[in-house]
């Protein structure tokens, strides 16, 4: 997105007030002021053109992305699409293109990207408006496909009876793979998914890792190959590593694919 | 007029609501959940610390029970919960865990043999059976006499919402994700579903269904500092209280954390505190054994969080550019314990605080955390005076926390909610005598009445700005409904929202760009929400006594005599407050009748029947000496309240049960 496309609209600025952490009443500044560009487009107005427009903060102590961008919402312009949900780096809803590069807005500080904080909706995801896009209907329909769930044996549990025995490191080992939280970087920084519409994405491959782990998911590898034993899947890899390079909660997600590449193409020669 | 048909609306789609879905999809009921947000992100996945289940599977949990999980329960509701609930839940604890076990979540295990812990500021080494290796792990929590908090890391909520919504997919139900209900269809005591705003165009969808259930969760941002998601900011109690049929329960009953993170807010988990770690002063002082001798920094929630304000009153705060704070001192756990079992709280403390907990200490004070209060259920989960609402999670006042609840409680609660209400939403969906003839006027009427609504609000001329009001009504309700209250400051707060409530119907939007517009979302929010907060302010302000975290400055005591009894409000249409009504509570048949909770002030005011019941409770303790479960009969019934389903005992490995373990 280059501000090229801004040409039909003025390029706006706006001065805002300060504002504290949380973005509470107290106006604590610290000087500085910071510039956040952030793309404007809402699909449902015919009026609507992709531009990006600026808008001037007063810098403040412990201020991120989602404090200064409630702040320009509340103060500034109320009309600006975004999606917070926990604003403490655990729920994947506020993942954005910033400066460049995906990462969680929530959690970003601005004095570390800052003064001049350009933040772009993540690529690969159907828009919404302005920042905020569909992760949601994307992480749905990856995982009818690949049926992520655990598929468990058919008879019905006996709850009243004590749980059955795992290893304590294989636990942790699946809790590992399951921390991920959907937020989408991986699929906005990978090669193959700006090519491949259907591509399932480092976060889907990371799935079937892990119900591959899980001892309760009755799967074997020739039902894992069926879901991604082909280019849509853990093929389609070019090992670009822009997903792990992003990852917000740093799972091993290239080590993850290699693996899962190498246990398919076991059962693909059989 | 867009419709949808189904048999179970669930609005929310966090744990509870999930859950609920799953169990009326499997009794062969279609079900649809609306959610704000895309499930996952939910404000569940912010459970951190765990989920309490008494499996008594670590040495320090061995001898627990549900008896020992209900007495905790009660103790910290300060009794006001609904003892037969808390029997409930209790007894139905361990089962969801063991199904969540089979589900897939990755629950920490029992590893056999030694390893050293910090109990009380010191290295102790303790030793895990042999037979409880692989088992799922506990840890020590609040409020709590045995180590019984089962958990995931700190991810607990976050791994308990994968594996259940992916169990929600797996089960083909579907979620309208971006969806809003804006009120609930209703007509002469009946429930029929709700008129639902789309977040991504605007438009409206009447939903039409047999069974309407409300997990929206709670109300954290009616405050300003809160621990809560962004989202809950008590949509779905506000629904109900709109209806003027279904009463909200216990609204005053508001939890402040005593582990926010300073000024944010963001929570860090009484995992924190359970495996270890302690407060501290300005000096460097560990002032809580100084308060609370008994359980120090482990008493329960709304006692850790007074004796902190107490402390930074006395001048011990620390202070900073935003105010004054404590600290919590975490690095005596060591950095591996820390970055296994505490990693969430490491990632939060760098990102947020640019501190390393392994080293630094942690700037926290008390943030608003939990809404006790929700909408009143019978034990089924259905309003008594709503047919066809039902509600669960912390929406709901099932009453298993009455004024306080305990930490782990609610995660649990969700779950377990989900499970009873569920069964019973499908009951009530298998009874032909619950069929409805809706005439489709009335649909209409829903709907219109809310596009009129919303097209008042875009065509407005007025003056007022959504969020001043919203960031007024939060400072309002920080300030003068917090963890501290006076009969002046409630006046005051009270004589406010009144201000802006009225003033919010002269909200003027600048916004008016198709789609869903943010601003006009506020807008509406913020109508309901003042709502909400009048409902809260004004039930602090009429009980006068002190009551878990409700905490009258000038009324100290806990008066059993005059107020052992359930605040209910309802909200007449056009009416600018709200009515309350007080529902009492038994004694007599109270299983554990009032006394004192073991932590905190030991001055109460009796009421008049409690020597009665408790001399009838220890002539029963005598004559069932040794059977704990014909004991517990004779005190309390509640096996009947529950689903056949889900009645029966829990095994442990002190407890085996002979047999299929499907008698009780």
């Amino acid at each position: 997105m280059s501000e090229s496309m801004n040409m039909h609209v003025p390029h706006r600025i706006i001065p805002v007030v300060a504002a504290a952490a949380d973005g509470t009443a107290a106006s604590v500044g610290t000087g500085g002021k910071i510039r956040i560009r952030a793309m404007r487009y809402n699909p449902r107005d015919p009026a609507s053109v992709p531009h990006l427009q600026t808008y001037e903060l007063e810098q403040a102590e412990g201020m991120t992305l989602f404090i200064a961008l409630s702040e320009i919402r509340e103060k500034l312009d109320p009309s600006l699409q975004f999606d917070f949900v926990c604003r403490a780096g655990i729920c994947g809803s506020c993942a954005m293109v910033i400066n460049g590069r995906p990462g969680l807005a929530c959690r970003t500080l601005t004095k570390e990207v800052g003064p001049d904080i350009t933040l772009l909706p993540l690529p690969g995801f159907e828009l919404i408006g302005d920042l905020s896009v569909n992760t949601g209907k994307w992480m749905r329909a990856m995982s009818e496909r690949l049926q992520a769930w655990v598929h468990m044996k058919e008879e019905e549990l006996d709850l009243s009876r004590i749980e059955a025995r795992m290893e304590p490191e294989l636990a942790e080992q699946i809790y590992e793979l399951d921390r991920c939280i959907e937020c989408g970087c991986c699929v906005s920084g990978c090669g193959t998914a700006q090519m491949r519409e259907d591509f399932v994405g480092a976060v889907g491959l990371n799935k079937v890792a892990r119900f591959r782990l899980d001892p309760r998911d009755t799967r074997d590898d020739d039902d894992f190959y069926e879901l991604i034993g082909d280019d849509d899947g853990v093929f389609g890899c070019m090992s670009l590593l822009g997903c792990h390079d992003v990852c917000p909660k740093q799972l091993p997600l290239a080590t993850q694919i290699a693996f899962m590449r190498r246990k398919m193409v076991a059962v693909g020669f059989k | 007029m867009k419709v949808v048909y189904t048999d179970v609306l669930v609005i929310g789609g966090g744990l509870a609501g999930l859950r609920m879905a799953i169990a009326a999809k499997r009794r062969g009921h279609d079900a649809v959940i609306l959610s704000l947000v895309p499930p996952k992100r939910s404000h569940s996945k912010a459970a951190q610390g765990g989920m309490q289940a008494s499996l008594g599977n670590v040495i320090k949990g061995q001898g627990d029970n549900e008896d020992v999980h209900f007495e905790d329960t009660v103790r910290g509701s300060d009794w006001g919960a609904d003892q037969a609930v808390v029997r409930m839940f209790v007894n139905t604890a361990p089962k969801a865990v063991r199904e969540l076990a089979a589900w897939g979540v990755p629950w920490s295990r029992v590893r056999r043999g030694d390893r050293t812990v910090i109990i009380n500021g010191q290295k102790v080494t303790i030793t895990e059976r042999d037979e409880a290796h692989g088992t799922v792990a506990q840890r020590d929590f609040g409020g709590t006499k045995k180590w019984r908090t089962c958990y995931v890391s700190d991810g607990t909520g976050h791994a308990m919402l994968q594996a259940v919504g992916d169990q929600a997919i797996g089960n083909g139900i579907p979620v309208h994700e971006r969806a809003e209900a804006l009120a609930l269809i209703h007509d002469g005591g009946r429930c029929y579903g709700a008129v639902v705003r789309d977040l991504i165009d605007g438009e409206l969808t009447a939903y039409v269904a047999k069974a309407t259930a409300l997990a929206t969760g709670g109300a954290g941002r009616l405050y300003r500092v809160t621990t809560n998601a962004v989202i809950c900011e008590g949509i779905g109690h506000a629904l109900a209280l709109e209806t003027g049929a279904a009463a909200l329960g216990n609204m005053e009953a508001v939890q402040f954390h005593p582990t926010g993170i300073f000024p944010a807010g963001i929570l860090v988990t009484e995992g924190c505190r359970g495996d270890g770690g302690l407060l501290k002063d300005v000096d460097g002082h560990r002032f809580m054994p100084d308060y609370e001798p008994e359980k120090k920094e482990l008493a329960s929630r709304d006692v850790v969080s007074r004796r902190m304000e107490e402390h930074i009153r006395k001048g011990k705060g620390v202070k900073s550019r935003f105010g004054d704070h404590l600290w919590l001192d975490i690095t005596l756990l060591g950095e591996k314990h820390i970055k296994t079992n505490l990693r969430e709280v490491f990632e939060i403390c760098h990102h947020f605080l640019g501190v390393d907990p392994t080293k630094d200490l942690v700037a926290v004070r008390p943030a608003q955390h939990y809404t006790m209060g929700g909408v009143r259920t019978l034990p089924t989960g259905e309003s008594p005076t709503l047919k066809g609402l039902f509600a669960a999670g912390e929406a709901a006042c099932w009453d298993m926390h009455g004024f306080n609840r305990l930490g782990g409680n609610s995660v649990a609660e969700t779950v377990v909610a989900g499970m009873i209400v569920g069964e019973f939403i499908a009951d009530f969906c298998d009874d032909p005598g619950n069929e409805f003839n809706l005439p489709t006027g009335v649909v209409r009427e829903h709907v219109e009445r809310e596009q009129a609504k919303l097209d008042a609000l875009v065509a407005s001329r007025g003056t007022e700005d959504a969020s001043a009001l919203k960031a007024r009504m939060q400072e309002i309700m920080t300030a003068k409904v917090g963890i501290f209250r006076t009969g002046r400051d409630l006046e005051e707060a009270v004589a406010e929202l009144q201000q802006l409530l009225q003033r919010s119907r002269n909200i003027g939007l600048r916004a008016h760009s198709p789609g869903a517009n943010p601003e006009l979302v506020t807008a509406y929010r913020v109508q309901r929400m003042l709502k909400l907060a009048l409902t809260v302010a004004y039930g602090a302000l009429v009980r006068t006594e002190s009551r878990g975290a409700h905490y009258r400055e000038d009324f100290p005591r806990r008066n059993d005599a005059e107020w052992l009894k359930r605040t209910l409000a309802t909200w007449k249409d056009g009416e600018t407050m709200p009515t309350l009504d007080y529902e009492p509570l038994d004694v007599m048949r109270m299983e554990l009748p009032p006394g004192w909770r073991g932590y905190g002030a030991k001055d109460y005011v009796d009421h008049p029947d409690t020597p009665r019941r408790q001399a009838e409770v220890e002539a029963l303790k005598q004559q069932y000496a040794g059977d704990r479960f014909a004991l517990q009969r004779a005190l309390l019934r509640y096996d009947d309240l529950l689903p056949a389903r889900l009645r029966g005992r829990n095994e442990r490995i002190d407890e085996p049960l002979a047999g299929t373990g499907r008698a009780a």
